[in-house]
Formats: structure tokens, sequence, C-alpha cells
């Protein structure tokens, strides 16, 4: 990589003669790449080629097999449902509440508002959320109580915070906002001149979502609800500090398993990592590629 | 009988008048223009007829139908927005039928609406393509066929040409038209340059600052301006200022030279400041009639813009701006020589101006 | 008003109460340690707890180093690859998107078993070390949004200029990275401090698994065995994640071209 570079550089103090032609930007990102390499790279490839080992480090296949056993089987279907409820819950009230706050018709201020506070509150999550919800809608939270006093017993309806809907409730609370600040720029990218035109030319509203609103965003609303779905796949500190080990989703096994090796096979905790990477890996690929879809359109 | 009556519009926001009023009416298959600097209130009031702004007074009438509270997706009128508005997820083809496809009528008919339209553009070939794949005029020829395909009562356009090279500008308004005449179908133009106004019109309504300056034929709003800004926004003018020295005869005194006007000066007095404008195709370099005025000054720029030399002419403070037509066997004058400008009395437009105080 | 508008009224006011009603809940909560009257006396155990200060000033002053180290690598970083490597910068984003892309528990998870006792580089041999794991985990989780913010903010000034002015008067590179560049990258980086501040106070599976006493844990550790304390934290938790992201956008509004990436 011999950029000719037009200007004098100023001489480097001491360079030994062997650097030679190296080229000083190459020096200057070394600590970076080493740094991923040591942190974020070998430690996952280990974890992933660990998957596909068996305790004497031959190669097998054994494990992704034992993947599909009851118990891990169906903490991966938890933690499915759970995220896609998130995730779709999600992703249908974020676009609803970004397309008011963007091109509904409201004052000017609430979109800066709108987007201040789902920065906060997107990145407010874990163990705090999870206790803002206890106080909320657990038994003796406020909502709880206010709705008792209207006459509403929801515990007695069946409902409990420590449960899948519980869990997806309090899941969507940064959701939403995830949501609003990712899906903000496609909506922007909806010129408001489409509008008018579609209205001139004779299309009601329901028939500009139908033939211009819809076609145009699907691919940015589902990209977006696919990068929610592995944020919540991937989200732990908010299950541990709500339904601790009662849920058993994939990430609250992993946890114990690298606690204590609750599962009596290291290669089975790789495998369930491996796991977790695949679907995780997926859905990004997914929203990545689905992004660069609607580019093109909203550019 | 007004085809479309444009009556008593106003619009008001907050803080602002975008409109204080405007009343016009047009004729079937005139092409108006509305002509104004940026922020004069031709676009409000375009889309106070389209129906995208309510207006806080007045009516817009329609074939005698009052059309000022109807949502604007039931006015059947066509417009043509500055940057295209094409959809990009539709191709070309179902751009242009999208309003009948909205109106539910048969895909062949649809289809032979489409291919008539994109004969009427001369883009037959290119239905199958994509907004982003086609350049600006071509866009905008697209976007002109499908507000003509739902054949409404009046064609709307907002500065449609602005986001386009000066060639294709000129190419493309002259489009405009032909086809406009070829459909006779009543037009509303609104632009900020005042060429194509002229131009293309068959009247304009000169706004600034959300009044109506001035309504009338290209030929009238150059040649008679009614107000001073109409005056100075349409075409070129030299502006001099001076002091009146005999109301009666209507002569001035501009930089201790004496110019006389057509008719005496009503309302002044001797030594009034005073403000003259003229056209620089009223003031030449050769001599002329006997009772013509005459100034002597400096040549201070020449601009060869091909068929036509732009001379300045300084004075002691003024400057005078003429034109004259290229002539190859004659070199232009040259800058620092003396000159002495000749122009007719009836070519004096005199201006409103604030009285010496 | 058209039914479009009253729609988005009704779909804001739900937002609002989606978001303020769990808010309030726990901030009434929180008041509610004395029966019959709301007082402060959460807060207060709280304040006063020691585990308290200790945990807050660990998470503190390991946020603290992971801005710093974070600075260290995602500047001079951007900076190259902006100036002469523009084509690493796939690899570079590639790389900088991983961790939003992998939960951090599975890079927690690699952590321990490559740097474990019994390998070549035993981080978790003693608790100097371990912090030092845990320091570099967190530059990990923050990675992403430091370089975004370094790099949208690079972008906005004209690098390629500065660098070759400075250097037509004599600079030496260190000189250039730290007095030219830095400094007009300044809001910049502090948008991407905030945020890791943010992102560190808050974190708990990664100090839980390393078994650090940071902040996180200790939430995790009252809310397990005290019924208003954890509201109490909660709301300065909240507080303190408001006043961070609050700064950002403060700060964001003064610098040219610069969003709060995500």
């Amino acid at each position: 990589m011999a950029e000719a570079t037009r200007l004098p550089i100023a001489p480097s103090p001491a360079a030994p003669s062997w650097l030679g032609q190296l080229s000083w930007a190459w020096v200057g990102v070394v600590p970076f790449f080493v740094f991923a390499l040591m942190f974020l790279i070998v430690p996952t490839a280990l974890l992933m080629v660990g998957g596909f080992q068996d305790a004497q480090g031959h190669l097998t296949l054994r494990n992704l097999a034992d993947l599909f056993q009851p118990t891990i089987l169906s903490s991966y279907v938890i933690s499915i449902k759970v995220s896609a409820a998130s995730a779709i819950g999600g992703a249908l009230i974020g676009f609803a509440l970004a397309y008011a706050a963007i091109a509904g018709g409201l004052p000017a201020f609430v979109r800066p508002a709108l987007m201040t506070f789902s920065g906060v509150a997107s990145n407010f999550a874990g163990v705090p959320l999870a206790f803002a919800f206890l106080a909320t809608l657990g038994r003796a939270g406020l909502a709880t109580a206010l709705l008792n006093r209207w006459g509403i017993d929801i515990y007695r309806g069946g409902f409990n915070l420590l449960s899948f809907w519980g869990l997806t409730l309090t899941y969507m609370y940064f959701q939403i906002p995830l949501m609003v600040l990712i899906l903000a720029p496609a909506i922007d990218g909806l010129k408001r001149e489409w509008r008018e035109a579609s209205a001139n030319l004779g299309a009601s509203g329901w028939e500009y979502w139908r033939y211009i609103v819809l076609p145009i965003l699907w691919p940015p609303l589902l990209g977006a609800t696919l990068l929610l779905f592995a944020n919540a796949f991937g989200a732990v500190a908010t299950a541990y500090a709500l339904t601790g080990s009662s849920l058993n989703i994939v990430t609250i096994v992993l946890y114990a398993q690298i606690r204590g090796d609750v599962l009596h096979n290291q290669n089975l905790g790789y495998a369930l990592a491996l796991g977790m990477i695949l679907i995780t890996g997926l859905s990004n690929g997914a929203y990545i590629w689905l992004r660069g879809r609607s580019e093109r359109w909203l550019r | 009988m007004a085809f479309l009556e444009i009556a008593n519009i106003q619009k008001r926001f907050a803080l602002t008048t975008a409109v204080e009023r405007v009343d016009l009416e047009v004729t079937r298959g005139e092409f108006v223009s509305f002509l104004g600097p940026s922020g004069c209130g031709k676009s409000t009031t375009l889309r106070i007829i389209a129906g995208f702004e309510t207006p806080s007074a007045g009516a817009i009438r329609l074939d005698g139908v009052d059309i000022t509270r109807r949502p604007p997706n039931q006015r059947h009128v066509g417009m043509v927005f500055q940057s295209y508005a094409l959809f990009p997820n539709m191709t070309i083809a179902q751009n242009v039928g999208f309003g009948l496809k909205v109106a539910k009528k048969p895909a062949a008919e649809i289809a032979r609406r489409v291919e008539e339209m994109l004969t009427l553009i001369k883009l037959p070939a290119l239905g199958q393509r994509y907004p982003y794949q086609l350049s600006g005029g071509q866009q905008q020829r697209v976007a002109l066929a499908r507000a003509l395909a739902i054949q409404p009562q009046v064609l709307l356009l907002d500065e449609p040409l602005s986001a386009l090279d000066a060639k294709i500008r000129v190419a493309l308004r002259n489009e405009i038209r032909s086809i406009q005449r070829k459909l006779d179908i009543t037009t509303i133009y609104v632009t900020h340059d005042q060429e194509e106004a002229l131009s293309l019109s068959d009247r304009i309504v000169v706004m600034n600052e959300g009044r109506v300056e001035q309504i009338g034929t290209p030929f009238e709003i150059y040649n008679a301006p009614a107000t001073p800004f109409v005056a100075a926004f349409v075409g070129t003018l030299s502006i001099l200022r001076g002091h009146v020295a005999d109301p009666a005869r209507g002569a001035l005194v501009i930089d201790g030279q004496e110019v006389v006007a057509a008719r005496g000066l009503e309302g002044a007095r001797a030594g009034d400041a005073c403000a003259v404008a003229l056209r620089p195709e009223v003031v030449s370099l050769e001599g002329a009639a006997e009772d013509g005025n005459r100034m002597q000054g400096t040549v201070e720029d020449v601009n060869f813009l091909g068929s036509i030399v732009r001379v300045r002419v300084r004075f002691t403070d003024n400057t005078i701006s003429l034109d004259t037509f290229n002539n190859p066997r004659l070199s232009p004058p040259q800058r620092g020589q003396p000159a002495t400008v000749h122009f007719s009395r009836n070519a004096v437009l005199v201006l409103e101006a604030p009285t010496a105080g | 008003m058209t039914r479009g508008r009253l729609i988005s009224w009704l779909l804001l006011l739900f937002g609002v109460l989606y978001f303020f009603v769990p808010l309030l809940g726990t901030l009434e909560f929180s008041l509610r340690y004395l029966r019959g009257r709301y007082s402060l006396t959460a807060y207060q155990i709280v304040l006063n707890d020691p585990r308290f200060l200790a945990t807050i000033g660990y998470s503190t002053t390991l946020a603290l180093a992971t801005i710093a180290v974070g600075v260290v690598l995602v500047v001079p970083t951007a900076y190259w690859i902006q100036l002469r490597l523009p084509r690493l910068r796939p690899v570079v984003e590639f790389i900088t998107l991983l961790p939003l892309v992998i939960p951090a528990i599975v890079f927690v998870f690699g952590y321990l078993r490559l740097y474990n006792s019994s390998s070549f580089l035993p981080l978790t041999g003693s608790e100097r070390a371990t912090d030092l794991l845990l320091t570099c985990s967190y530059v990990t989780l923050a990675l992403p949004y430091m370089y975004r913010a370094v790099d949208t903010g690079l972008r906005a000034i004209d690098v390629r200029t500065l660098t070759e002015a400075a250097q037509s008067l004599g600079a030496a590179w260190s000189t250039i990275l730290l007095r030219v560049i830095l400094p007009n990258v300044r809001v910049a980086v502090l948008s991407g401090a905030f945020l890791t501040f943010a992102i560190v106070i808050g974190e708990f599976t990664m100090a839980s698994l390393l078994n650090r006493p940071a902040f996180g844990p200790y939430l995790q550790n009252i809310g397990a065995n005290r019924a208003y304390e954890p509201a109490a934290l909660a709301i300065i938790s909240f507080a303190i994640t408001w006043a961070s992201i609050g700064l950002i956008q403060v700060l964001g509004r003064g610098a040219p071209g610069q969003t709060v990436a995500r």
C-alpha cells in the first residue's frame, strides 16, 4: 500500500531503517486490530469452534444434536417467542409513534422531544428497568393499585408480571424507543410531496398507505423488527432481575451454565452460545440486507 | 365567464400573512403565471387552489362550483411539483396511471391512456423504467403526464423547472406550452423566473409580500409597470436618481444634466428628490430626435452577451445600462471612452420617490 | 381536527402514558418506605449504604478507564482509516458492528474460557487483572458507539486539509493527532464518552460473571433482598442515564454535523 504523499512528512524520531516503506498509518491502526483480535474475534471464534468439539477436543456434531433435547430446545423456543413478541409489539407501536411524531401533523416540538426521550429510554434497560416495572405492575405496584381502585383486578384476571407476557411488556419499554430511533430516517425519507401528489391524483389516505407508504417502508420496517428481535434475544440482565431463573430463556440458561456448569457439559455450553450467535447473526444480516434494499428508494 | 375564479383569497398564519389578498378570474384554456420573489405568496396561493392549504378568507370557484372546502383528492385538478414527486416504488407507466387506478378505471383503459400520455410527452419507450433511472427533465415530463392523465379541469405547476439545468429549462418550457395549447387546458404556473413568465403566459400576476402588484399581459407588465416593484422585478432596469427642476414641464436634473419626461410631474415641487427608470433597449449610443434626451458620460463596463452587447455608462453618481445588438463589423465601445446616450421622453418611467426631507 | 391528526394525538398520548407511568410508579413506590406517608427514607438508606458508594465509585472508575482506552483505540484508528486506509473501512466497520450483533454474555463467556487461570494470559488470576479484563469488556460494548461518534466527527471536519496544513508547518504525527485532530473532535469524543459512561454504569452481565463489585450486580443484589430501596435505586439510575444522554444532546447541538448514533 504505497500511496504517494505529495508533501514532505516531518521526519519521525529514530525510525529503524527496516520500517522503510511501512506507512505510519498501518502502525497507527495496529492497537485497534490487536484489541479486536483479543477481545472480539478470537473469543467468539473459540466458542464457535468449541461447539463442534467434545471434551477431548475431537470434532463432533453431538453438541448441536444435544441442543435439541427438550429442556434446551424449550429454552430456545421461549427466547424466540419473547423476542418475537416484544419485537413485533415494539415495531408496531414504535412505527405508529414515530410516524405520528414525524409525519402525523403534530406540533413541531413533538419530534425532537420524542427523539431525545427515545435516546434515553432505549438505554434504560437491565436491572433498573425490571425494578421500575415491578414497582408499577407488580402486585404492590402503582398501576395495579390504581386499576384495582377502578375495579379492575389484573392479577385475578390472570396477569402476572413475572411471566412471559410480563417480560415481553418490560422488554417493549426499550424496544419501542429503539424502533423510533431506527425508523426515523426512513420516515423522513417519505417526501411530503408524495402524499400531496397522491391526494391530488384522487387517492384517499388509506390508498396512499396501501400503494405508496407500505411498499416503500416494508423493507426498513421488517429490518428494524429483526434488529429488535436480535436485541431482545441477547438480553439477560432485565430477565434475570425480573423473572430470575423461573423463565427459562436461553440467556438465563447460558448465564447459569457459565456460573456453574449446570449442563454438566462444557461443550454443550459452547454449542448454546453458537446457537445464539447464529440466530442474532442471521437477524442482523437480514436487517443489513433489507436496509440496503430500501436505500435506493429513500435517497 | 370565468372558468376559474379566485375570489378574495387570504391566508394568514400566527405571526405572518402569507397572502394578503388575491382576486383573479381565469378564462377556460388560459395560461396564467404567478410571478414573484421567494416568499411572495405565489406558491401558497397555488396550494390553496390545489387544496393543500385552507384559506383564511375567500373562495375558489371552478366552473361555477365552489370548491374552497373540498379535500384535495376530490378537486380534479392536476399538480406538477418542483421536485417531480414521482412515486419511487412504481414504474413510469404505473406512476402515470396512478390517478386512473385510484379512480378504478378498467385496466385496458388505463393502459391505453398511459400510452397516449407517454406519446404526448415523447417518452413512449420508458414505461417500464423506474424514476431513479430517468434524468431530471424526463422525470418532470412524466410528472406532467401523470397530472394530465386524469384529464383535470385545471393544471397547476409549482416552479416545475427550477430544479433543472438552464438548457433543459428552455426546451421543456416550450414543450409544456405546446402541450397546454394542444389540450387547451386552463393552467396556473408559478415561477420566480421572469423570462419564463414572460415567454409562456397569456397573463401574468406579479406578487410581492403577499400582495398582487399587477395583473396583465406580458407586454403590459413589461412596458407599463404599475408599481416600482414590477418595474424593477420584470426585465432589467436602470434607475436614475435626481431632483425635480420644473414640475410643469416634467424636467429633472440628474447628475447636473437635464432630463425631460413625457408628462408633467404632478404634485411635485422644484427641489424634490425623484427617481426615473429606463429599459436598456430604449437607450442608445446613436443620435436621436431633436426633442429627445441626451446625457454625457463615460463607458464604465461592456458585457458581451452574444447577440446582445450590454454597455454601462456612468455619469457622476448614476449609471445607465443600455443594450445594443451585436454588430460583427463594429467592435463594441471601449471602457473609459466618453459616450453620449440618447433616449426619448416617452421612454422615461417616472417612479414614485420620497420627497426630500 | 382531521381524523389523521386525532389518531396522531391519541398515539402520542398512549406513548406518553406507556413511558411515564412506570417512572411515576417507581417514584411513588420509592417514597413508600414509611407506612402511611411519603418520605425519602429509602433514598437516605441507599445513599448512606457504604456498598452504594463503593460500587458507584468502582463503576465510575472503570467507566473513566473505558473511555480512556476507547479514545486511545478509536481516535487514531478512525483518523488513519479516513486519511490513508479507506480500503480497510469495511473491515473496521464490520468489527465495530460485532458487539451489536453478538450478545455481551457470549463475549464474557469467551473471555472466561480464553483468559482463565489455566490459559496463556491468566487475566482472571488476580483482582487487578480481572478489572483490566472487565475494562476491556466494556470497551468492547462501547466500541460501536464510540467509533460511530468519532467517525462522524472526523467527517464533519476536513481531516485531510488539516493534516496537510499541520504537516506543511512541520508537525510530527503525534503532534498532529494530539494538538490538531483531537481538539477538533472533542465534541464527538465527549458524546461517545457520555454514552460509554451510561452503558458502563448500568451494566450487569459482564460484571456479575467476572465477579467484580460494580454497580450493576449491587443493584441486582439489592433488588433480590429489599423492597423499597430498589425503586429508589432505579430512579437514581434513570437520573444518571438521563443526565448522560441529555448532555450528549446538548453537546450535539453545538458541533458541526453531530448526531447521536442510535
